[in-house]
């Protein structure tokens, strides 16, 4: 594995090369993208981009837990957490051209 | 939501803009994120999550229907972690 760290900022150039908008809209687009994730996400609770993948929201009920310092039982509230299920695609192009 | 419903979205919230040019902004944002991926890069979202690449062991299996034992080769998963902000939001009301 290479270890580069891919950014906002590279997306947004990649956008700014393959669309041919300015780079402050190709900027202000891939946020525009990220926040409509976010809304939907909070909002309905799952978002499907085909050949990429699907996140959803999962909802985790209250548990005990305990403070491993001090080894105090403390409950662990009920929360909501967000999990990516990679499409078949995606999980396909990760592993291309092996085995 | 879907692919599909986030470009109509885009294209409600930007009207200057084609709707080929906002399928081609949103392809262009996911298939930067496999591509990296591919590549075993990071993808690091500020805000939103971060995307990484998780090496898989291989494995014997089982063929639930026959029983028989299968070679499972080791893979490469991609792995999301939802960033600070994302995560306080999904849980603001909770």
């Amino acid at each position: 594995m290479a270890g580069k760290t891919v950014t906002r900022a590279q997306l947004a150039e990649a956008v700014y090369q393959q669309v041919g908008l300015s780079r402050s809209e190709s900027a202000e687009l891939v946020d525009a993208i990220l926040e409509e994730i976010s809304e939907s996400l909070v909002r309905e609770g799952t978002v499907k981009i085909s050949s990429f993948g699907t996140f959803l929201v999962r909802h985790k009920g209250q548990r005990i837990g305990r403070n491993p310092k001090t080894g105090e039982e403390v409950p662990i509230l009920p929360r909501r957490v967000l999990v990516f299920r990679p499409s078949q695609a995606l999980r396909a192009r990760l592993n291309r051209g092996r085995g | 939501m879907t692919r599909s419903e986030l470009i109509k979205r885009l294209a409600e919230a930007n009207p200057h803009l084609y709707q080929r040019d906002v399928e081609r902004i949103v392809s262009t944002v996911f298939d930067t994120i496999s591509a990296a991926l591919e590549r075993g890069d990071r993808v690091e979202l500020r805000g939103f999550g971060a995307f990484s690449v998780r090496q898989r062991a291989a494995r014997t299996g089982r063929n639930p229907r026959t029983g028989q034992e299968v070679h499972v080769p080791d893979k490469r998963v991609p792995y999301f972690k939802s960033g600070k902000e994302l995560r306080e939001r999904l849980n603001q009301d909770a």
